[in-house]
């Protein structure tokens, strides 16, 4: 009966995406809200990237969101992941020494990990990526540590005043941006320079770096408290 | 050529998917679940999506297959009937 009544929800599903599939149409040109993006994005804010464009300037709001829900879930982990009674931690097991591998491969990965990261956050307003996947690629640098040194100790206190630092500096900009020109994280608070400087887009590359340190912080304290 | 690449593609994050959930080993499971992550970032390669891609590789494939094995440790890997 239950499984009648999964194969029934599952064909509903199917139908619906068939559906959505059969009536697909490859749209011949970009929707009015899309070409204005397209176009606003490099003419008032001089960046080549329209997807960080978008999400650094129109839709900064909901990054901050985004970078919000990553904060809760970093603070609330701690209360969650708390052993439950005598049982609850379970038996801590000695904990596995990597190999030479992993060793070796750690001192020369780490490094270039990290420059790749920060390239990333630095060049997110001239080709692909950005704050957020930046701070991602420099979380996976700090993930490659923990496994090459699992006794090694990440100061969650310290990363953590380092992110909230970096979030009232975030929100510090976003009000500049309200006083000084069009809105909250307005960009246009500094000046746009020439379009594909490195040294352009107003406050994008400074909002691009603060969001790319707080996204790193954010993650590598989620890693840790499920390694301890 | 490119519809090819990425039916392929598709059909490997299929593939990985189900036996994310077939697989009795769990340590090959999470593994499994991983690269039905690492091949999504590859179709949102495939469909210029390179952004996007990024944050799949780099959070989906990465980080949340390293949270589940830290999981799987903490919870003694399943062997108390959990």
């Amino acid at each position: 009966m239950r499984a009648l009544a999964a194969c029934a929800i599952l064909a509903g599903l199917a139908g619906v995406f068939g559906l959505v599939v059969a009536s697909h149409a490859e749209p011949a040109a970009l929707r009015p809200l899309a070409a204005a993006y397209v176009r606003a994005s490099v003419e008032e804010l001089t960046t080549p990237n329209v997807i960080t464009g978008i999400l650094m300037a129109y839709r900064s709001f909901d990054t901050l969101g985004e970078v919000a829900v990553l904060y809760m879930v970093a603070a609330s982990l701690g209360l969650l992941l708390q052993p439950i009674g005598d049982h609850g931690g379970g038996p801590t097991e000695p904990r596995l020494h990597p190999g030479e591998i992993v060793e070796s491969g750690k001192q020369v990965l780490f490094p270039m990990i990290l420059t790749f990261g920060a390239y990333v956050i630095a060049n997110g307003h001239l080709s692909a990526g950005g704050g957020f996947q930046g701070g991602a690629i420099l979380a996976s640098g700090v993930m490659l540590l923990m496994i090459a040194n699992p006794d090694a100790a990440i100061n969650v206190a310290a990363l953590g005043l380092l992110e909230s630092a970096v979030g009232v500096l975030f929100v510090a900009i976003g009000i500049l941006g309200m006083i000084h020109a069009g809105g909250f994280l307005d960009p246009r608070i500094l000046p746009a320079g020439t379009l594909g400087d490195f040294v352009s887009a107003g406050a994008i590359p400074l909002t691009s770096a603060l969001l790319g340190i707080k996204v790193g912080a954010e993650l590598s304290v989620i890693l840790q408290k499920f390694r301890s | 050529m490119l519809e090819a690449m990425i039916l392929l593609v598709c059909a490997c994050i299929l593939v990985s998917g189900v036996l994310a959930m077939v697989l009795e080993n769990l340590l090959a499971a999470i593994v499994s679940g991983g690269l039905a992550s690492l091949f999504a970032a590859l179709s949102f390669l495939l469909l210029a999506a390179p952004d996007v891609a990024m944050a799949e590789a780099a959070i989906g494939s990465g980080l949340a297959t390293f949270i589940f094995l830290y999981a799987l440790r903490k919870t003694g890997y399943g062997k108390d009937g959990g």
